[in-house]
């Protein structure tokens, strides 16, 4: 009941779009009535070009973000370790870090062309920024006296990074990584829109471009809840993962 | 001395070097010998390096001057003949109590059945028994100590590196907690080493107190501080009154000169 009135202003803006359009408030190409949306997005699931394109998508999507999350943390966990890994990569991530990603969508093009890889090394590239800033700035935050209690008990030093360093680090990476998921789905629609033969965003780019403006809303509202579902999963997943920070007893 | 001492501090300075400003001599020409089993309290001002001392016994910091030897041994690492209690307790947040007290264990080569039934012995030691899968944010300062003093326990050491533990809790706490303390170490006496600015708790736990000056810090003395402590009297005894006061009038020069100094 909670969560239903929370989102009762969704439900409102639904409304108002349906009346709006079929009241002609707004012209009916720039904005389909509501209804007409949900019928083309039923098309479009039996026609199966949703499931597919959606498929080609978080497959993009997921090992472009698996890749920037395992190698962001590794990086920013030896940047914060290591005092030369830090010397060699913090002015190239300093660089990097305010660069707009989607400049960077022609040259992944012609570094592996139009297929899957483009868009996983953009993506990938994209999100590895906020991971390896997250790892880094928690790793650092790691209590002296935690690492010396390890040691004191025995542990090696890379023992402590895996028992100490990671463990400590993990709120502000756990927020990083959320960052990258949203970024994904930025970078992920912006190159298929610009270049791409299937996926979400080439399917709204094609459908958009041929007219079909009632399926190409279907497709951007598919992306705005794939969005939202995966971010609120992540925020669950987090919220176990950091159970163990303060709460009352 | 006819016996070794188990711990040899032998000449020992260090030199504090902060990431800006210029460094700082923190400790001078400290020499100390600690007999096994023996516990010994280092009084002195705030900033007078007797917690630097500590983490130099414990191995944490490099020892640049001088030497400092276990049993013969120079130290040069850390390692679990030395088990050290923080003041901030430093348990691993993110592990359950019991996860915490394990760690230790799980280092060294012992049976799991073996270790958990170690684990619950020091759980129950400490008073801990129903709190075994509560997180540190879960607990009182209190509790947070014994967990980190069970923790450290568990896994033997025959040293106890002690930084001002009680330091953090209330005064009723630290009254529990010091009277605890020293019912374990009767029990299985380890040589204890015990950081603290409290002239009381110095004399009601320690056999002997190392009374620093203040920074650079140097042993200015070494006072024997052996009393009956079971005796439940004890804080109007007048022999350990008079003891109280005797260090007390020690510390306090120190106290004023690490007071007027500019920080």
């Amino acid at each position: 009941m909670k969560t239903l009135s929370r989102y009762l202003p969704l439900v409102l803006l639904a409304v108002f779009w349906e009346v709006a359009a079929r009241l002609e408030l707004v012209s009916s190409s720039a904005l389909p009535p509501l209804s007409d949306v949900v019928v083309s997005w039923i098309d479009l699931i039996k026609t199966g070009e949703l499931v597919g394109n959606t498929g080609a998508s978080l497959y993009r999507a997921a090992m472009g973000l698996l890749l920037a999350i395992v190698i962001g943390t590794v990086l920013g966990i030896g940047m914060a370790w290591s005092k030369p890994i830090n010397v060699l990569l913090s002015p190239i991530v300093e660089i990097f870090y305010p660069l707009p990603k989607s400049a960077l969508i022609p040259v992944t093009v012609i570094w592996l062309g139009f297929g899957n890889g483009s868009k996983i090394l953009l993506i990938f590239l994209g999100c590895m920024i906020p991971v390896t800033i997250g790892a880094f700035n928690g790793a650092r935050s790691s209590e002296q006296t935690l690492v010396w209690s390890a040691r004191s008990m025995g542990a090696n030093r890379l023992r402590m990074l895996w028992d100490v360093v990671l463990p400590s680090a993990l709120p502000e990476l756990l927020n990083g990584i959320r960052t990258a998921l949203a970024l994904s789905f930025i970078l992920l629609v912006s190159s298929e829109l610009i270049v791409a033969r299937e996926g979400l965003g080439y399917l709204i780019g094609f459908l958009g471009a041929n007219g079909s403006y009632d399926a190409m809303y279907a497709v951007v509202l598919t992306v705005a809840f794939l969005g939202f579902a995966a971010d609120r999963g992540y925020q669950m997943l987090m919220n176990r993962m950091l159970q163990w920070r303060e709460q009352t007893p | 001395m006819s016996i070794e001492p188990q711990i040899a501090i032998d000449k020992v300075a260090h030199v504090y070097r902060p990431p800006r400003g210029r460094p700082v001599l923190a400790l001078d020409d400290i020499s100390l010998q600690v007999q096994s089993r023996e516990f010994l309290a280092l009084l002195g001002p705030s900033g007078c390096g007797k917690s630097t001392l500590l983490y130099l016994i414990g191995g944490f910091l490099p020892i640049e001057k001088g030497t400092i030897s276990i049993n013969g041994e120079p130290v040069k690492a850390p390692g679990p003949d030395r088990g050290i209690v923080f003041q901030h307790f430093a348990l691993f947040p993110w592990k359950t109590v019991r996860d915490n007290i394990l760690y230790g264990l799980e280092r060294q080569d012992m049976p799991r059945a073996e270790r958990l039934k170690r684990a619950q012995h020091f759980i129950d030691l400490v008073g801990l028994s129903g709190f075994e899968d509560s997180y540190p944010s879960q607990l009182s300062g209190g509790m947070k100590q014994r967990t980190a003093l069970a923790r450290t326990l568990a896994f033997d050491p025959s040293i106890l590196l002690m930084d001002e533990p009680f330091g953090a809790l209330d005064a009723q706490t630290r009254h529990l907690m010091q009277a605890e303390l020293l019912r374990i170490w009767q029990g299985s006496p380890k040589t204890v080493i015990f950081v603290t600015h409290d002239v009381q708790e110095a004399v009601y736990l320690a056999d002997r107190v190392a009374v620093m000056t203040a920074r650079p810090g140097r042993i200015k003395t070494v006072v024997d501080t052996r009393f009956d402590k079971n005796d439940p009297g004890i804080f109007k005894a007048k022999a350990f009154v008079d003891k109280v006061d005797e260090l007390w009038n020690l510390v306090r020069d120190e106290a004023i000169k690490a007071e007027r100094r500019a920080p």
